[in-house]
């Protein structure tokens, strides 16, 4: 109960800090002269990139020490980072094209950041359907640290295609939806963000995790009556 | 010169699944006939003016043989699962890489029985070049098809147990043939086209490489698969 | 030559097992009864190496190499023919078909026909056979009794009997008290994952050991 309201804490410290960060952003963060407006998304995104793509590895490292020390905490932890890292993929997939539309003209483009999230959205999904497929606790937690590796490693093959495409396709420079290099005031901007975010997926996990600790002591006094 | 053990253990579990596939057929004669009505329908389908057949071949091939593997991969433990004979290779002196790959074999080879019909058809149907350039084409099916069984082996082992396993396995095995049916489909499309090797062999490469890390990654995991 | 020590195993919140200790000596049969879900599944998957406990060892002497396991599933491929299935699952033992297996269990006239085409009696004279095909000392046998026809039933207290003479072991577990008090030599009845009751057999007969087993579990 203690480590629900810890992260319940932490996650609402972290959600007021996000919104200080997005109005420095629009505000008080100067614009950038190639691509101007546009560019301020970066400032939510990338951090958000980060993470969706950082839970994954947590949930690989976790499955590999899962699988050797059979601990069920750490099977916990990567089924709370799987979900964490879900949202954080979803808010890609959902704020990237409705910020691009109007500046690029489409709803999609196989940008590095959108790509990856797509495919890190794809393996959560597959992660938590295999998980709740599975009905008894030992073979969840294993069958998941399988997936969950397998997913890990799938990352930086993604990261090379991404790459590989992009040699390939140069996209024109104008609609180039990367990070530009860093000047003073926009770095500032920018780690302050990545802070707030390891904040906001720190208090996420926390919760979920202190939920499924909760919900296996319920299950294991018998339910609901 | 004797072959080690785990070898000569995972070709008698693969002969074994062959055998017992060529006796029932419904598997292979499925995914053929599935192959041929595929082929038929995007034959007649087809506006020639809209898109030519270099850029459709490729991607007709690769969703005929995808299909082909998925329902291979869904077979193959469920063979195991039917008189609950997994416990017999479990219990059996035998490594538990052994098992995985002879299933990977046995999948492997049903796949390209598929393929080696579904390859001629496309040439015939779309009128695409292949013969000239049969050695890098089948390197690219190799390579590909390599590339998602073998992920998928290890896949299906843990789906065929729950609930809704067939369909569980195309999902949870999505993500991982995205790549190399990208990369497969690329290539492909360039030999049709005709472009010199060179170009091809980048997306050769990564299918090698994806293909050494699941397959080490599969052998690796396996186990945990049917270990309690 | 068959050792548990401590045995213990939780599936989430069921124990299983709990603390289960005791040895089988060459020669000797255990029958361990119980109820359903007193464990006794769980306890021969153990220590046939299926399942690895989450405390305490099971030891058997020679390994995987020396266990056959008779179940109340055949572990057959109904494909293929007798034969087929009995030299594919040998050949994971690397040793060849004993030549005289299928005479033994009355399996001869039936070796080339596919397990699917065998009625239920044939299908469990075959799944014995596969069991013993690379001449196991150690025999593990899950409810072996269910559903077996007289001809079946008879195959298989020849081969209880044939492993005991030459030094082996046999486990079987069971919730049918009569029937498998016969084969046994030494006698356990389980209950929530604990041995309640371990003794030879000495001279008690199947009505007898039937009795202390309905006090022992009530």
């Amino acid at each position: 109960m203690r480590l629900l309201r810890a992260g319940r804490w932490i996650t609402g410290i972290a959600l007021v800090l996000l919104a200080g960060v997005y109005v420095r952003a629009l505000a008080y963060t100067p614009v950038e002269r190639a691509q101007g407006l546009a560019q301020k998304i970066f400032y939510l995104h990338v951090p958000a990139a980060i993470w969706a793509e950082g839970a994954m590895i947590l949930v690989g490292v976790a499955s590999i020490v899962y699988l050797f020390l059979k601990d069920p905490r750490l099977d916990r932890f990567a089924h709370a980072s799987a979900e964490v890292g879900t949202v954080f993929a979803v808010l890609m997939l959902t704020t990237g094209p409705i910020w691009g539309k109007p500046i690029w003209g489409t709803w999609w483009t196989w940008d590095a950041r959108l790509t990856l999230a797509l495919f890190l959205f794809l393996l959560y999904v597959g992660y938590l359907l295999l998980r709740g497929a599975v009905a008894d606790p030992a073979s969840r937690a294993r069958f998941a640290a399988v997936l969950g590796i397998c997913g890990m490693i799938l990352v930086p093959f993604v990261h090379l295609s991404v790459y590989m495409f992009r040699t390939l396709h140069p996209m024109p420079i104008v609609l180039k939806p990367s990070e530009p290099s860093l000047p003073g005031s926009m770095l500032t901007t920018w780690l302050m963000s990545v802070g707030v975010f390891t904040l906001l997926y720190v208090g996420f996990v926390i919760q979920r995790y202190a939920l499924s600790y909760l919900n296996e002591q319920l299950e294991a006094a018998g339910g609901i009556p | 010169m004797r072959l080690p053990d785990s070898v000569r253990h995972a070709w008698a579990i693969a002969a074994k699944d062959l055998l017992v596939e060529f006796r029932s057929r419904t598997g292979i004669l499925s995914a053929g006939v599935f192959v041929v009505l595929v082929l038929m329908v995007f034959n007649f389908g087809r506006d020639p003016t809209a898109v030519s057949n270099i850029v459709l071949a490729p991607s007709i091939l690769w969703v005929t043989f995808t299909f082909a593997a998925i329902l291979a991969l869904n077979r193959a433990f469920q063979l195991e699962l039917e008189n609950q004979a997994l416990d017999g290779l479990l219990l059996a002196p035998i490594e538990r890489g052994s098992i995985y790959l002879g299933k990977l074999v046995a999948n492997l080879l049903f796949v390209a029985s598929v393929e080696v019909l579904g390859v001629p058809l496309v040439a015939l149907f779309f009128n695409v070049e292949v013969w000239a350039h049969i050695g890098t084409l089948a390197g690219i099916i190799v390579l590909a098809t390599i590339g998602f069984v073998s992920i998928g082996t290890l896949f299906s082992a843990m789906t065929v147990r729950t609930r809704f396993a067939e369909l569980l396995l195309p999902v949870v095995l999505l993500p991982f043939m995205i790549l190399p049916l990208m990369w497969a489909t690329l290539a492909t499309t360039s030999v049709f086209a005709d472009r010199p090797l060179n170009e091809i062999a980048g997306w050769l490469k990564m299918l090698a490489g994806y293909d050494i890390v699941f397959v080490v990654v599969s052998l690796l995991l396996f186990p945990a698969t049917v270990n309690e | 030559m068959l050792r548990a020590e401590g045995l213990t195993h939780r599936f989430g919140s069921v124990t299983a097992l709990d603390g289960v200790s005791f040895s089988v000596q060459p020669g000797q049969t255990l029958a361990v009864f119980g109820p359903n879900g007193a464990g006794k599944t769980t306890l021969l998957r153990v220590l046939a190496g299926l399942i690895r406990p989450q405390h305490g060892r099971a030891h058997v002497d020679g390994g995987r190499r020396a266990i056959g396991w008779i179940g109340h599933q055949p572990q057959l491929y109904g494909q293929l023919t007798v034969r087929e299935n009995l030299r594919f699952w040998a050949s994971l033992y690397d040793v060849v078909v004993p030549g005289d297996l299928l005479s033994r269990l009355g399996l001869s006239e039936h070796a080339d026909r596919p397990v699917r085409a065998l009625s239920r009696g044939l299908v469990q004279r075959v799944a014995i056979a596969r069991a013993l095909v690379h001449d196991p000392a150690v025999l593990l046998l899950d409810e072996p009794f269910t559903g077996l026809d007289r001809t079946a039933a008879e195959a298989l207290s020849r081969v209880l009997g044939d492993v005991m003479g030459r030094g082996g072991v046999s486990v079987l577990v069971t919730h049918n008290v009569e029937e498998g008090t016969g084969l046994a030599t030494d006698v356990a009845f389980m209950r929530g994952g604990r041995f309640v009751h371990f003794a030879p057999r000495g001279s008690r007969g199947a009505q007898q050991v039937a009795e202390e087993y309905r006090h022992a579990i009530a």
